[in-house]
């Protein structure tokens, strides 16, 4: 078994389109992440706004999750004018799957700051948008962090579907071994799938804790007054 | 000087908050809104800032509608204290005090250099500026607040029930702190709090509010316990009032007498009067009951716990409760300096009030 991996490994031709398509998997995963998290800040910052878009954009969003991603795929290009094997397609559904994953945690984490934290910074005369940044979303970092590592995971294995309409990615290995019928590829890209997905969560918990310092320092040591 | 003219704030469901409030706060004083809750006091407080603007009337600052400022603009020149502190939790309290200098284009250096001053002004040694609030007890979070507060040294200070999520002794250290602070800085206060003790100890007026945004009375603190200007202030200020009241009158006339004293560890030889106990010279410890004996050399521990003390030259209040939480019914005076100078009775205390009376009539 590990045999045959080595053998597969052993040709240039093949390290190439494993080396390739890993790369491309990682683009093809992470920059959604990137762009619906972009997406879905605003978004959730309007729903806590305006009340009455709330429910919409948290019921919208609900519904554009249960769209199988194999047919977002193939729904898209006729939407958006790309052609059925463009990368495109598969960046436009994941950062929307990325997005409508997001809203609702984005939403929680900035109604969850404290109402007096909140009014002081008004109080300060903090003007809303420089609020947002300075107060309301760093103390929002723990649970967007929360809902990025969901994402994250989300992206990377749905990628791999990608491959069935003829897009790049790990998932190429899979079809192309079933093509052959032949194994190696199938597991390497199986493990180099999960390797991905640790590290990336690994990432993101790493700058999660950058950003929040704040929360892992021993409460009280004070005493007295 | 801050001035409510008809104010009136009304919710769209048909609350209304705040109703035809018209109250002028004097420059330079501390003047404490009091009230139950829904009676209007915290929004009729930030009316003043605009964090709620009225539906009729105006707000003025030195004669100067609120609402022709810029809310962020006006808001950083004046200071706000919050309930629970309201500090940011992801700031050091260094940077949580230098925000509003850094929201008005300060340099970095220039207002953490101020805000390390403030902490000193608050009493929080500097070291404590690294910290975050989170590591911080609540009255220390208080203190960050109020220099926060301070911070760009705004002529206007609001206090929105700063103290109330703090313990009762802590809540009085402080009151005391926010006294001296103010001796100090001068600035115009507005002090919203529910409780009564609160309002009397700090304001120097004090504007009591009932349900519905109805400025009830608005006066000094002696007068709202002497002369309730109806039911609600009278049950508002509570049964204690005659007593509370005790705190704006002045000990002139009061007569000081003396006792027996002992010191801790000299002899004491069986006496049928109360006695003194006095440790490191001059301060009182306890008492001895009449004709207790000790074997040998006797401690403190043989002593009764005394009752509270009575400072000389404070209100009658301190005296009766001295007297009256003694266990010789003998309130020990004592001098600025914590040295025992006599003792009063209650007697006396009620001698002093009833010829008060005499002369008032």
């Amino acid at each position: 078994m590990f045999g045959d991996i080595g053998t597969y490994l052993s040709s240039p031709g093949n390290r190439d389109l494993v080396l390739q398509q890993l790369l491309e998997h990682i683009y093809l995963s992470l920059l959604p992440l990137v762009l619906g998290l972009l997406v879905a800040i605003p978004l959730g910052w309007t729903a806590t706004r305006f009340r009455w878009l709330r429910g919409l954009l948290l019921g919208g969003a609900n519904i554009l999750y249960t769209i199988p991603s194999l047919a977002l795929f193939v729904i898209l290009p006729a939407i958006i004018g790309t052609g059925i094997t463009s990368p495109v397609n598969v960046i436009v559904a994941l950062t929307l799957y990325t997005a409508t994953l997001l809203v609702r945690p984005v939403v929680d984490a900035l109604e969850a700051v404290p109402q007096h934290v909140v009014a002081a910074a008004v109080a300060m005369g903090y003007r809303p948008l420089a609020r947002f940044f300075a107060v309301e979303l760093p103390l929002a970092v723990p649970v967007l962090a929360a809902g990025a590592r969901v994402a994250s995971v989300s992206n990377i294995s749905l990628v791999s579907v990608g491959a069935l309409v003829g897009i790049g990615g790990l998932g190429l290995l899979f079809t192309k071994g079933f093509e052959i019928d032949y194994l190696p590829p199938i597991i390497i890209g199986i493990l180099l799938t999960l390797i991905l997905a640790l590290i990336v969560d690994l990432l993101i918990v790493l700058l999660r804790n950058m950003l929040t310092r704040w929360q892992r320092v021993g409460a009280h040591v004070g005493g007295g007054s | 000087m801050i001035e409510f003219r008809d104010v009136t704030k009304k919710y769209p469901d048909g609350t209304v908050a705040v109703d035809e409030l018209n109250l002028t706060v004097e420059a330079g004083t501390i003047t404490v809104f009091v009230g139950p809750s829904g009676c209007g006091k915290t929004t009729s407080l930030r009316m003043v800032n605009r964090m709620i603007d009225p539906s009729a009337g105006e707000v003025l600052i030195d004669g100067e509608d609120v609402r022709k400022s810029d809310p962020a603009l006006l808001r950083r020149g004046i200071g706000y204290v919050i309930q629970q502190a309201g500090l940011f939790p992801h700031r050091t309290v260094l940077d949580n005090v230098a925000t509003v200098p850094l929201l008005s284009g300060w340099t970095k250096a220039k207002a953490r250099t101020r805000a390390a001053e403030l902490l000193e002004t608050v009493g929080l040694p500097a070291e404590m500026g690294k910290r975050f609030p989170a590591q911080l007890s609540g009255g220390q979070q208080q203190r960050v607040g109020v220099a926060r507060a301070l911070a760009a040294d705004p002529p206007i200070l609001l206090m929105d029930e700063p103290f109330s999520a703090v313990d009762p002794v802590v809540r009085e250290g402080l009151q005391d702190e926010l006294l001296r602070l103010q001796g100090e800085l001068d600035k115009t206060i507005v002090f919203v709090t529910h409780d009564i003790d609160e309002a009397v100890r700090l304001g120097e007026k004090v504007a009591v509010f009932r349900q519905g945004g109805v400025l009830a009375q608005y006066d000094a603190p002696a007068e709202i316990l002497a002369r309730p200007a109806d039911d609600f202030v009278s049950d508002f200020v509570g049964r204690d009032r005659g007593y509370r009241g005790l705190s704006f009158v002045d000990n002139e006339g009061l007569p000081i007498g003396q006792v027996d004293t002992v010191l801790v560890g000299g002899a004491h030889s069986p006496s049928q009067q109360w006695t003194l106990v006095l440790v490191d010279g001059d301060k009182p410890r306890g008492w001895l009951a009449p004709g207790s004996t000790v074997d040998g050399e006797w401690t403190t521990a043989d002593a009764l716990a005394g009752g509270s003390l009575y400072t000389r030259g404070t209100p009658l209040r301190g005296a009766l409760d001295a007297a009256l939480s003694s266990p010789a019914g003998l309130g020990v005076v004592v001098d600025d300096a914590g040295a025992y100078a006599g003792v009063v009775t209650a007697e006396e205390v009620l001698k002093v009030i009833e010829s008060r009376r005499e002369t008032a009539e």
